[in-house]
């Protein structure tokens, strides 16, 4: 008995000697586990930066050294963007319409304010992607938007960037991409192009694939071709902007003919291919905007777009696009997509769960689940109201903003010199949306 | 022949009358002249509102068509927008708020190319927005003339409210980008100041008693020359604090009364502008903070409020997407961020009405006034409120939850 203690007392000591160790439980919230209902007076638990428990507060068992009372509050998982711009990045540049060698890893800024303004907003988990002003801009990154990274690489969701797959690869088409020559000027050669490129990496495929492991026969490495050879193999996820729904089904049939995994961006005319899409089984990330318009595959754009594919059976995710909608206002889009008959429980799986699902990132996050990673948001009341605040942004058992502290929040009001605000996206060259 | 006439003359009575009489039942009413009435009803008679009250007050005369809602507020009003001019397609040929043929062009007038059927001004009508204030955009030292429309309209004679309201300036970043003269800031009020010499050396001589002495017609100076005799105000689009002053140093010097517009700094300058009990238009609450605009807080609203500064909220000018914003969701930002509801509304209704100079028609659910109201399903604010009607000058345009 005695030794137990002892040994208990060590392995206390132990626990307590690195940060985080201990555990420290949230109680009496209302949580959004968001893969199951949401539980009043529910309680999370988070240790090492993974959730050890979600229940309710009077079924946790043991005591805790740290217990915060979050009476009155709501807590969601933290909030996941698949589609965004900050980070000051840039993707494919005037050379060419086609840049799947290039990553956009390679010029983002970590110390950008614009990622203050997204933990401001809630968002945990981000894919900062290159424009949509060519066919294929570059590699997105997935980052975690975690506190004190001073290098891009402490944001990366990947282990190694000279290794692992960090991204999905950005397409685009419709009128964004179409310029004078030598870029393609017309849909039907943009779709040729992405043609013979997709052709040109499954031949290259081949070449790999008959060398069976001969160094001398492995074709010379060719990073534009590595990169669709992801793809090909369906661990480099498409991310692809597209409105019109003519152009979505133009997306649905290439991904078809090469096997590629893709998530439609935007989708402004999806409700007008509902159900091609729901078939295709191809999930959707839409954006919410305040009114129709500003180019012409937009047009159409209606606020209705999440509820007519909830109900055809679509995966449906929300996402800001930063600059073209604020990062602190993404709670707002699931209220717009409740506003026009989306359901609530979806909607709210919209701005987490189901991101984290295009991303491939849902065995992380997304989901306040035992295992999955810390983060998580404190919500002020009901998500969709007006009147809600996030009161915190949590990353991976770290607080990462805090509303109350004077340093965060001046990030989620603006004021003077607060932003560099030197920074806008929509107008950079190839950048637009 | 007279048979004929005489139908249509019915056919005329019939749709006005078969619509014009209207209760409108909430069960909280914003009048924004007094307090909200709870259980209220307005009663609307040929296009005008005929009696504001409590239900258990007013009593509805036989024949009235009933119109219920959970919340009854004015048409809401745009302070400041470019809809109608600038087009939901964003070509070259539905955007006419900016010409860049030149920095200072007073003369541009708004109704020689406000569209009426534009798309983006049919989709502020079914948010509730009736009336707006729109017209050549900021981005020129003088881009031209502003005018106040309905949004709903029936022919081409009757949606314009004013065809010559203000005129609009700019001072800031965004002119140099437009053009290339100006270079800077200074260069810009230095035109400006050229012009505005010009202007009273043509009204001096427009005011000479000798036939002789008096100009040609200048449709410039002639415009300016408005602004210098008080005839028409100068809307200045004016965000960092150095080009706020900038504007109050012109027009001092030429003694006009600027209307302020954006004023996104105007918390560093709040003495100087109570003083001065500006008309201010402030920018919307969630535009972009880069550029000029690089320091707005969403908060500005709220400080203009407890410095006890007036002021109305707009929707402003979009160049991309969205390509409108909408006054509504503006001021239910700045209402959750510490303006208090009543004075968000205010700030889309009797306040712009009362800028506009158009208080005595609009802004208020009062006797007497254009019976332009919107029916909500809930709090107006809430994102996940609807606008179920829309009532401008008496008749139902928007029947839908939207």
């Amino acid at each position: 008995m005695i030794l137990r203690t002892i040994l208990s007392i060590i392995l206390l000591a132990a626990i307590n000697a690195t940060a985080q160790k201990e555990a420290t439980a949230l109680i009496n919230a209302k949580v959004f586990p968001v893969n199951s209902e949401p539980i009043e007076n529910g309680a999370l638990v988070i240790q090492n930066g993974k959730i050890i428990f979600v229940g309710k507060a009077d079924e946790l068992k043991g005591s805790f050294e740290n217990i915060i009372d979050v009476s009155g509050k709501v807590i969601l998982p933290g909030l996941v963007d698949t589609h965004s711009h900050i980070g000051e990045g840039d993707g494919g540049d005037r050379s060419s319409t086609t840049h799947p060698d290039v990553r956009i890893l390679d010029a983002i800024d970590p110390n950008s304010d614009t990622f203050k303004k997204a933990i401001a907003g809630g968002i945990t988990t981000v894919n900062v992607m290159p424009g949509s002003g060519h066919l294929m801009s570059g590699q997105t990154v997935y980052l975690k938007l975690r506190s004190n990274s001073k290098t891009i690489e402490d944001m990366l969701f990947c282990e190694d960037p000279l290794n692992d797959i960090c991204g999905g690869l950005k397409m685009a088409n419709g009128t964004n991409s179409l310029r004078e020559p030598p870029f393609t000027g017309t849909r039907g050669k943009s779709a040729a192009v992405i043609r013979q490129l997709f052709i040109k990496a499954v031949e290259y495929k081949n070449q790999i694939d008959r060398a069976a492991g001969d160094p001398e026969k492995m074709p010379a490495r060719n990073i534009e071709m590595e990169a669709l050879l992801e793809v090909l193999d369906g661990r480099r996820i498409v991310q692809h902007h597209t409105h019109r729904a003519d152009d979505i089904i133009t997306v649905i049939r290439l991904s078809k003919e090469f096997g590629f995994k893709v998530v439609l961006h935007h989708v402004s005319e999806g409700w007008k291919v509902a159900e091609e899409i729901a078939e295709a089984n191809v999930p959707c990330s839409i954006i919410m905007i305040d009114s129709p318009g500003g180019k012409l595959e937009a047009v159409n754009l209606i606020y209705k777009t999440g509820a007519v594919l909830e109900e055809a059976g679509v995966d449906v995710a929300y996402h800001t696009d930063d600059g073209i909608t604020d990062s602190r206002f993404f709670l707002r889009s699931a209220a717009f997509g409740v506003r026009a008959g989306m359901s609530y429980n979806k909607s709210i799986e919209a701005l987490t769960l189901a991101g984290a699902r295009m991303l491939g990132l849902e065995d992380r996050v997304g989901s306040l689940e035992k295992g999955k990673d810390a983060d998580f948001i404190i919500l002020s009341g009901d998500p969709l109201s007006l009147y809600t605040r996030v009161e915190q942004t949590w990353v991976e058992g770290e607080k990462v903003f805090d509303i109350n502290d004077l340093e965060s929040r001046k990030y989620s009001l603006g004021g003077y010199e607060v932003y560099r605000g030197d920074y806008q996206y929509l107008h950079n060259c190839g950048g637009e949306e | 022949m007279k048979i004929i006439l005489t139908f249509i003359l019915a056919v005329i009575v019939c749709f006005n009358s078969g619509l014009s009489q209207i209760a409108v039942k909430g069960e909280t009413i914003y009048t924004m002249s007094g307090d909200p009435i709870e259980k209220g009803v307005v009663l609307i008679n040929k296009g005008k509102i005929e009696k504001v009250g409590r239900q258990s007050d007013v009593q509805i005369p036989e024949g009235y068509e009933i119109v219920e809602g959970k919340v009854i507020t004015p048409g809401f009003i745009d302070a400041r927008t470019v809809v109608g001019l600038s087009g939901i397609y964003n070509y070259r040929h539905d955007q006419d708020q900016l010409e860049k043929s030149d920095a200072i062009q007073p003369e541009l007038r708004a109704v020689d190319a406000y569209n009426k059927d534009e798309k983006l001004v049919d989709f502020l009508l079914s948010l509730g927005i009736t009336t707006i204030h729109t017209g050549h955009g900021p981005g020129a030292l003088a881009s031209g003339q502003t005018m106040i429309a309905k949004t709903y309209s029936e022919s081409y004679n009757d949606y314009v409210v004013d065809s010559l309201t203000m005129i609009a300036f700019t001072l800031g970043n965004t002119v140099r980008s437009n053009y290339t003269k100006p270079g800077t800031r200074s260069k810009g009020v230095a035109m400006l100041r050229s012009e505005f010499l010009k202007a009273q050396e043509y009204l001096k001589k427009q005011n000479s008693k000798d036939e002789k002495e008096r100009p040609k017609r200048d449709l410039k100076l002639e415009t300016l020359s408005k602004v210098l005799n008080g005839d028409v105000r100068a809307l200045f689009t004016v965000n960092r604090a150095v080009d706020i002053m900038a504007a109050l140093r012109l027009a001092d010097e030429f003694g006009f009364k600027p209307v302020l517009d954006g004023v996104a700094e105007g918390y560093l300058l709040l003495d100087e502008l109570k003083v001065r009990k500006l008309e201010i238009i402030i920018h919307p609450t969630m535009v972009r903070t880069y550029g000029d605009t690089k320091n707005a807080s969403l908060e500005t609203p709220k400080t203009f409020y407890e410095a006890g500064i007036p002021f109305s909220l707009q929707s402003g000018y979009e160049s991309y997407v969205p390509k409108t914003r909408v006054v509504l969701f503006e001021a239910a930002i700045a209402h959750s961020y510490g303006l208090p509801f009543n004075e968000a509304l205010a700030s889309i209704t009797i306040n712009p009405a009362k800028l506009l100079g158009i208080d005595e028609s609009v802004g208020s659910l009062e006797e007497g006034k254009f019976a332009d109201i919107v029916v909500f399903d809930g709090n107006p604010f809430e994102y996940t409120s609807h606008v179920c009607k829309v009532i401008v000058k008496g008749k139902i345009v928007k029947d839908e939850c939207f």
